[in-house]
């Protein structure tokens, strides 16, 4: 277990910010925190901010909106799509703004939920595969691919024509159907630490296989790990919207910007704020959360290559 | 050699493929009530919900109906409408081409553009040109369809310029491609949507290649950089991008659903839609497994394109 201590893990380390004073950048023994390292690239610097000033705007917006704009998300605050107030109104005669700043929240919510569902499943069943090989290797990633054969959305449209529109079903259809992807990435990088001599030496102290995933073998693997995080996380960001925008999403009248797009839509180009302030939302979002898990792999990649 | 890999790969193709229709058939067992009813609606009498309970063979056993149900698909029975009340097919044949078409013409431009893109920021890496490709393609690959296909239609059709339809019209008796205009934006989400996976894959790949001994090899022989590029690194790049190429445009397959519906153009995605929300579910599972069926498809194809471009394999058999 004292060999998890030379190797970076993601929770070592202290928060990045308040260490700003002169700090050896890199050495060869312990490389610097993740984070530092992902905010050293022009990609994990603008990744971050986006990310950053769009979850704060989810967080925050539901408690401003009243205050910031006179109205609840749901209260009428005039005639449908005319310019009355800072955006305007929506297709019900709703305040744009106050939908908007309320619309984040469960979007968001729902995607790290997912995201986290997906990364927990296929984690286990990727690192299970690739510990135990042969038989249950093959049984899981052929099973894998069954779910592989169907297009994300074509599943999640499957499973809502069935159990409906709820909010549980979004998340965990979205989360099952990252879980494959996920798997498949944990699997390669189990099968790349799975002969090192520490999880030889646990072995032979015959600690019980779940210690040894555990504590040998998951900590080793968190760099892939986290670069799925954000990839999947950009995904699934992009599937419950899209979801929300086919109106198979969330259900009105819930603020959501997916569904504010569904709804304004057709006043595109008489009262344009109600279906672009949430595109914009949603676009500088995904692409932050991209910028960022591309930053990742960055970085991580460049600390195997030093560890090594 | 080739032969045995292909047609284990084939195997495994026809098993994932059965395995999918168990999956979708599955999801009528778990629906809550009765198909029959559904389709008669709430004035039926008995006999009726009876009669049609017989003729869709309800009254059978799932696995029964599994089987009676693949053995439909066979020969283009894809089941009853309950939205309709007709056949799923004469729903669906029209549309089918439709949307093949509109995934054709997004394939014909996002196959060679991204390839050229990708050669192109490959032996100009570190540069300039090659940074904005990379922050172009990491944008693009992380917007979802629907947002890039919104803002083509606010550039191009509703707000700064107004030269193209944002809808798609279809009269009864013409077909979309009868006014091709219609099809320039559908086809250009679809085809930004798939670029950037291409260019980066080609991009790696060729700057992978462009590496190697070989090349190196041919230019100290004193070939022209030209014929270096495009006799000696392209074709070596090209198998295992094949491989991505295909899994894009296996991707469209489920990405036309949305970009479909933005554009209300008359194909399967739209018609999924609808019947999603209408919980038209014998149409669900008839174009989920269509669906399916082309993703399971072009991937195989992908899989023999790679196994064919690998020159080790080539040279053993």
């Amino acid at each position: 277990m004292s060999t998890s201590d030379l190797k970076p893990s993601a929770d070592a380390g202290p928060p990045p910010s308040g260490t700003t004073d002169a700090e050896p950048k890199e050495s060869a023994t312990r490389p610097a925190h993740l984070l530092k390292r992902v905010w050293a690239q022009g990609q994990g610097k603008v990744g971050i901010v986006l990310t950053v000033f769009i979850v704060a705007l989810a967080l925050a917006g539901p408690l401003l909106a009243p205050v910031l704009t006179g109205y609840s998300p749901t209260e009428f605050a005039g005639r449908p799509f005319q310019p009355e107030g800072i955006f305007g109104t929506d297709n019900l005669g709703r305040s744009v703004a106050s939908r908007f700043l309320a619309g984040g929240l469960l979007l968001l919510l729902y995607s790290v939920l997912a995201t986290v569902l997906g990364l927990v499943v296929g984690c286990v069943v990727g690192m299970i595969a690739g510990y135990a090989g042969g038989k249950t290797d093959s049984v899981l990633m052929r099973l894998n691919d069954i779910v592989l054969a169907f297009p994300q959305l074509v599943l999640a449209l499957l499973a809502i024509v069935v159990l409906g529109p709820e909010g549980w079903v979004l998340v965990t259809v979205i989360g099952l159907t990252h879980a494959p992807r996920i798997a498949r990435v944990a699997r390669a990088a189990t099968l790349g630490v799975v002969n090192e001599d520490y999880v030889r030496a646990a072995q032979m102290y015959a600690v019980p296989r779940s210690r040894i995933l555990a504590r040998e073998i998951f900590p080793n693997i968190t760099g892939p790990l986290s670069v799925e995080a954000g990839l999947r996380l950009t995904y699934s960001i992009g599937a419950i919207a899209s979801l929300s925008f086919l109106g198979l999403g969330m259900q009105p009248p819930t603020a959501d910007w997916g569904l504010m797009i569904n709804e304004n839509r057709i006043a595109l180009s008489i009262q344009p704020w109600g279906v672009l302030l949430p595109v914009i939302a949603i676009a500088v979002l995904t692409v932050g959360t991209n910028l960022l898990a591309d930053a990742i792999a960055r970085a991580t990649a460049s600390t195997t290559v030093e560890s090594s | 050699m080739i032969a045995k890999l292909i047609l284990k790969r084939l195997l495994v193709s026809v098993f994932i493929l059965l395995a999918v229709s168990v999956v979708v058939f599955a999801a009528t067992l778990l629906l809550p009530g009765d198909p029959a009813r559904a389709i008669l609606g709430q004035q039926a009498t008995e006999e009726r919900i009876a009669a049609l309970q017989a003729e869709l063979n309800l009254d059978r056993s799932p696995v029964e109906r599994y089987f009676l149900w693949l053995g439909g698909l066979f020969v283009g029975n894809f089941g009853t409408s309950s939205a309709t009340g007709g056949p799923v097919t004469d729903l669906l044949g029209e549309r089918i081409t439709a949307s093949l078409v509109l995934m054709l013409c997004a394939a014909l431009i996002a196959v060679p553009v991204g390839l050229a893109i990708g050669i192109f920021s490959a032996l100009h890496r570190g540069k300039r040109a090659d940074q904005a490709v990379t922050w172009g393609t990491l944008t693009l690959a992380a917007l979802p369809e629907f947002v890039i296909g919104i803002a083509l239609v606010t550039l191009f059709a509703t707000s700064v310029f107004r030269i193209l339809p944002a809808v798609t019209m279809s009269p009864p008796g013409q077909q979309v491609w009868e006014i091709p205009t219609q099809l320039i934006l559908p086809t250009l989400t679809l085809a930004l949507v798939v670029i950037p996976y291409i260019i980066r894959m080609m991009r790696a790949t060729m700057a992978e290649v462009m590496d190697s001994g070989f090349v190196e090899m041919a230019r100290l022989k004193g070939v022209p950089e030209r014929r270096v590029i495009l006799r000696h690194a392209v074709p070596h790049a090209i198998g295992p991008v094949a491989q991505v190429v295909a899994i894009q445009l296996a991707w469209l397959a489920g990405g036309v659903v949305v970009v479909e519906y933005l554009f209300r153009y008359p194909g399967i995605g739209q018609a999924l839609i609808d019947a999603v929300t209408y919980r038209d579910v014998q149409v669900v599972q008839a174009i989920s497994i269509i669906i399916a069926a082309v993703y399971v498809v072009v991937n195989l194809l992908a899989d023999i394109v790679g196994i064919l471009a690998n020159p080790k394999l080539r040279s053993a058999s």
